[in-house]
């Protein structure tokens, strides 16, 4: 795409960004109610419509979110399961006391992430009216503020850490028919809110990854798909903060980050156009729009005519009321005076500004059939579509310099779309809009919602405030595993290779390899690599190697330091400790015979090896070897070190005594 | 703890209050708190609930969220600004169309609809018509709307006070020419407010709502302005001219179901449709487009018909609930406190244990009027059965066959008003009024479904709830 900026110098453009981390907490009911937490559902039975309705706020207005989520007229459906769910969720009954396992567990996390505790804990309700929580609104209390991250060699401000509970999850969205499943609902998890200070995409995916293993440190927190899922803010200078929403992957983040940079120098460079072409205030702008459904009735573009709208609504199953907006089908055509050629100035890469149009058309307006618009900046090419273009601005008597973009669907929504569309110019002659994009994996972002601000936040007059006393605060803090910058440079410099280090601390194993060091003298090499590699290959196996009991490393690595040949049986003990967790090391020992001094095997050796065939010529060296090896080992791996047994073997080997005897 | 209402330090006492003193901060202040820590609380001061602890202020910060700061541990409050927060709605005039209908919303208390200070949080009640416009602008399209507050109570708070100034608030509405009457009312007690009004206000020309909400107003989630759509909707336009309450029908978005006053009954502490008609069904469905009646047994619209006000009460009425091994000086103790109703929440078809006999005889001779309504909420009190129920007859126990209990005390209340005389109180507690006695109760009139078994689970997984 032309003048699309691929590269830009982050620093010269001003790039800010900052994250907010969520993090699913390990508890075993949800945050205010006594539901089960992580067990979730693909089925329901029974099934819930609400719809959403802004508050006034101070001046007797709505605040802009909640206004733009009215205006969307969403019917909202939640499927509701009763394994997972109860009359809490449904916003059926008011909230039970918030679980004090969770906010254990999220003090815990302000910790770690160097937080101040505060003394009282106030549960706030944040609203969202897009139903993604039944209420419309999230309840969440900060718990931690002003803390601070050892970050690439400087340090990165937590502002605060907040303990909330979990939206749904959607299912569909399709026209005014959104579709939520609630089995997540009510989850507890933490928001970790950084301070804007990250300048590079590599420096915001090291962000995330580093929240990702302090908040792991705990073993506290759940892990898996969707447990822990960031927004990234990002603004460039002379922008505005737009959130990115819900990023699954740190590895996302670098090309969303460079793509929304670059989306916020082009809104810039579009603003300055637009104030050259002399629009540069509201009033300066020359909308209007026109029903022209009649005009193009038999156009062989098909989402003009009628008949191929119908087959849209009966094939995806669209019933009035529900999905489908209200009115007839409509076309509508939206002049745009003056603005030639902004609808496909470039935004971020692979993109031009109508797909901001289109982002907003489509989320307020409910007209969501693909294209969703077309512009006369990329008219489509169809039979006489050139001249159909032609009669269309003919008949909204456009000039030259203007433009024109179509919008096809229920009329009321396309009415919607037009101011829609109006507004977005408006917001246009600002440069960046605030609002909140959601992510694509190829890197785009689209339209979610617009920004919401402190406006949307009140108090929870359902719950009391919980007193966090310093008591309860000392006794989680004397209880924390030591933080990654803390052990990450102490194991590299004992030689645990960086990725092994990272593993230990995000999957598990860090407070072994503390442990059996502390405890046995093991050799932190040894154990980081035992438990972050050997690991890895039992839990491959299908092994359940978290639910041995930690003594059991502990024996197994006292033992080991005296006879260190029971590392080579490390496999068969690990899998045999698997098998039987609570069993002590000794009796496993046993059963293994790992536990006593191995009989005369020199003594037995060459009867052993006799059933093996002298080498052929045309075999490679050391196949003779290997085989025998395999003959012996099973019975002396543990017992005598694979050194001296090969040695000993290599000695017996026939094909040398052949070729001497042959001499 | 009595403090003015204007205190600068609203709800502090003890050390937070001297805490704030210390600081020459106060309620409204915009401040920038430093803590022990050096962590920095920059926002305003909120008023705190009296009950809560004397130890911590309170601080709603910039960015929207609340956090208490332990007195010991503040080092410094600096203040910014003060803007004391405005507990007044912005009024929009309420848009007159000459084509139609005057509703009339007379206030009890609660709110029905509200706004959000955000500044403070405060949730600041809208009651008058332009306020009501406000908050939900769709009333504009269905009335001429008057509104008139009566009272500020919560709905535990209703009583005698209340309930005849109500009653005759009615009359003066209807006289004014009102098409319809809609009368905003906290859900808890709002079931004994429609019996009583049942009583109090008979032949009315229009249709009397009591509407409320189980989810307040400042919610997003609201049933509030839904409620208060259906129920304007049903003063302005509906056919049925009696005391009814107006509630969702089921918890999720769909319809409104109008109750009579003397059958209808709050049946969850919490869910939108706690409401439910017992003993019979529902007399309509209302929408926002239209009404569906469930039956032609009602008093229908016609302005023509005179109201009879009667707003008399007598409050020296309770209600008995009785349980296994309930002893007999409970009965003494209410006759002693002059108690001249009794109305007993029997078990099954109307029965309580025989050590209580005496008492109930005792209470009787000295001129108590005692009842027999049933607990278990459906069915009838059928006394004649079990000799049992036969001994309290002839003790002189009158059954209200399928009256509901708080149906019953309401209209004891409003009978004792009229008479002491044991004859006629038992006469008028026998002749139905509003369909508070119904001679048959129909099959569907009770349905509880019960939730596993198969039937109900395809039921429910097909409807919405």
């Amino acid at each position: 795409m032309e003048s699309t900026i691929e590269r830009i110098d982050y620093a010269e453009v001003g790039l800010m960004a900052g994250l907010e981390v969520h993090q699913q907490l390990l508890t075993r009911r949800k945050l205010f109610c006594k539901c089960p937490a992580g067990l979730y559902t693909t089925k329901h039975d029974g099934e819930i419509l609400r719809h959403m309705r802004p508050t006034l706020s101070e001046l007797g207005e709505y605040d802009g979110t909640a206004l733009m989520e009215f205006k969307t007229k969403k019917n909202i459906i939640y499927l509701l399961h009763e394994s997972n769910v109860c009359t809490y969720e449904m916003d059926d009954t008011p909230p039970f006391l918030m679980n004090d396992e969770a906010l254990d567990v999220a003090v815990e996390q302000c910790l770690m992430l160097g937080c101040d505790i505060v003394d009282e804990v106030h549960v706030a309700r944040k609203q969202y009216l897009d139903g993604s929580i039944p209420t419309g609104f999230q309840r969440t209390a900060i718990v931690g503020v002003n803390g601070k991250l050892p970050f690439a060699g400087r340090s990165l401000g937590i502002i605060q850490v907040s303990v909330e509970e979990d939206s749904c999850r959607e299912v569909t969205d399709r026209g005014h028919l959104i579709v939520w499943r609630t089995d997540r609902l009510g989850m507890p998890l933490i928001e970790t809110v950084t301070a804007p200070e990250l300048r590079t995409p590599d420096e915001v995916a090291e962000a995330i990854l580093l929240i990702g293993r302090v908040c792991r440190t705990t073993r506290h927190v759940r892990v898996g798909l969707g447990a822990s899922r960031q927004d990234v803010n990002v603004s460039v200078r002379g922008g505005r903060r737009v959130e990115i929403k819900g990023v699954p992957k740190a590895g996302w983040a670098r090309r969303l980050v460079h793509g929304e940079a670059i989306r916020q120098v082009n809104l810039l460079r579009l603003q300055r156009e637009l104030a050259r072409r002399g629009v540069s205030k509201t009033s300066d702008l020359k909308i209007e729009h026109r029903d022209v459904t009649r005009l193009l009735a038999s156009s062989q573009y098909p989402h003009f005519r009628a008949e191929s709208w119908d087959a849209f609504v009966q094939q995806d199953k669209r019933r009035p009321g529900f999905e489908l907006g209200e009115g007839p089908f409509c076309v509508r055509a939206v002049k745009l005076c003056g603005l030639a050629g902004t609808l496909a100035w470039p935004t971020q890469p692979y993109h031009d500004f109508s797909h901001e149009l289109a982002g907003r058309v489509r989320v307020i307006a409910g007209l969501d059939q693909q294209p969703i618009l077309v512009s006369s900046d990329r008219w489509p090419d169809y039979a006489d579509s050139r001249r159909e273009l032609g009669r269309l601005r003919k008949h909204l008597r456009c000039a030259d310099g203007d433009a024109l973009v179509v919008v096809w669907g229920p009329e009321a929504d396309t009415v919607t779309a037009a101011q829609e569309i109006a507004l977005r110019y408006q917001a246009a002659l600002d440069g960046v809009p605030h609002e909140t994009r959601q992510p694509f994996a190829d890197g785009s972002t689209d339209f979610e919602r617009i920004l919401p601000g402190p406006d949307r936040m009140y108090p929870d007059t359902d719950h009391p405030p919980v007193r966090m006393t310093r008591d309860r605060v000392e006794r989680l803090r004397v209880a924390l595993p030591p933080p990654p910058w803390e052990r990450e440079p102490r194991w590299e410099a004992a030689g645990i290779p960086r990725q092994t280090v990272r593993y230990l601390i995000r999957r598990g194993g860090a407070e072994l390899v503390d442990l059996v060091v502390r405890r046995a003298q093991a050799d932190p090499r040894r154990a980081g690599m035992f438990f972050g590699e050997r690991w890895k290959a039992l839990r491959r196996k299908g092994l359940a190697v978290e639910k041995i009991d930690p003594e059991r490393w502990v024996e197994l690595f006292q033992a080991a330091r005296e006879r260190p040949v029971l590392w080579e049986a490390q496999d068969a003990i690990g899998e045999a400790l698997a098998r039987r967790p609570e069993q002590p090391l000794a009796e496993t020992l046993r059963e293994l015979g790992l536990d006593r001094p191995v009989g005369d095997w020199r003594g037995t050796l060459a009867e052993r090896l006799r059933g093996i065939s002298p080498p052929k010529k045309a075999q490679a060296d050391g196949a003779w070897l290997r085989r025998a090896m395999g003959a012996v080992m099973p019975d002396l791996r543990g017992k005598v070190p694979g050194r001296e047994v090969a040695e000993a073997v290599r000695a017996l080997e026939p094909s040398q005594n052949a070729k001497g005897a042959r001499s | 703890m009595n403090q003015p209402a204007n205190d600068p330090l609203k709800g502090y006492r003890g050390q937070a209050r001297a805490a704030l003193e210390r600081f020459r901060v106060r309620v409204w202040s915009e401040v920038r708190l430093t803590n022990d820590a050096g962590s920095v609380f920059e926002g305003v001061i909120l008023p705190r609930s009296e009950t809560f602890d004397d130890l911590h202020v309170v601080i709603k910060m910039r960015n929207g969220y609340n956090t208490g700061v332990h007195v010991d541990r503040i080092r410094a409050i600096q203040e910014l600004g003060y803007k004391e927060a405005v507990y007044k709605i912005p009024e929009r005039e309420f848009p007159f169309n000459a084509g139609l209908p005057k509703v009339t919303l007379l206030g009890t208390g609660g709110t029905i609809a509200s706004r959000l200070d955000y500044r403070t949080g405060a949730v600041i009640p809208a009651f008058t018509p332009g306020e009501l416009y406000g908050a939900v602008p769709e009333l504009a399209d269905i009335c001429n709307l008057t509104t008139r507050k009566l009272f500020g109570v919560f709905s535990e708070n209703m009583s005698k006070d209340q309930y005849i100034p109500l009653a005759q608030a009615i009359g003066d509405e209807i006289a004014a020419g009102a098409d319809g009457i809609v009368i905003g009312h906290g859900t808890d007690t709002m079931g004994h407010t429609a019996a009583i009004l049942s009583f109090m206000v008979q032949h009315s020309p229009v249709p009397i709502v009591l509407v409320g909400s189980q989810r307040s107003s400042d919610r997003p989630s609201s049933d509030a302005a839904l409620n208060l759509i259906h129920a304007v909707r049903a003063a302005a336009y509906g056919d049925i001219a009696e005391v009814m309450i107006c509630m969702f029908g089921p918890t999720s978005d769909r319809y409104g179901l109008l109750h009579r006053g003397t059958r209808c009954r709050k049946m969850h502490s919490s869910y939108r449709s706690t409401f439910r008609t017992i003993g019979d069904i529902p007399l309509c469905m209302v929408s926002r487009s239209r009404f569906d009646y469930l039956t032609r047994d009602y008093l229908p619209r016609d302005k023509t018909r005179k109201v009879r006000i009667d707003a008399v009460y007598d409050d020296r009425v309770t209600i008995l609930y009785y349980y296994p091994g309930m002893k007999p000086d409970l009965v003494d103790a209410l006759v002693e406190k002059g108690y001249k109703g009794i109305v007993i929440a029997g078990t099954g078809l109307g029965h309580v244990n025989k050590p209580l006999y005496p008492a109930l005889k005792r209470a009787i001779q000295q001129g108590v009027h005692v009842v027999m309504a049933v607990q278990t909420l459906w069915g009838f009190a059928q006394m004649y059965v079990y000799d049992t129920g036969r001994d309290l007859l002839d003790i002189g126990i009158v059954p209200l066959d399928n009256m509901l209990p708080e149906t019953a005390l309401m209209k004891l209340c409003w009978v004792l008003g009229h008479t002491q005389e044991h004859a006629e109180v038992m006469r008028l507690m026998r002749t139905p009024v509003s369909h508070e006695i119904t001679e048959r109760e129909p099959h569907n009139g009770y349905v509880i479904l019960q939730g596993g078994l198969p039937e109900t689970e395809e039921f429910i997984t097909s409807h919405w709830k």
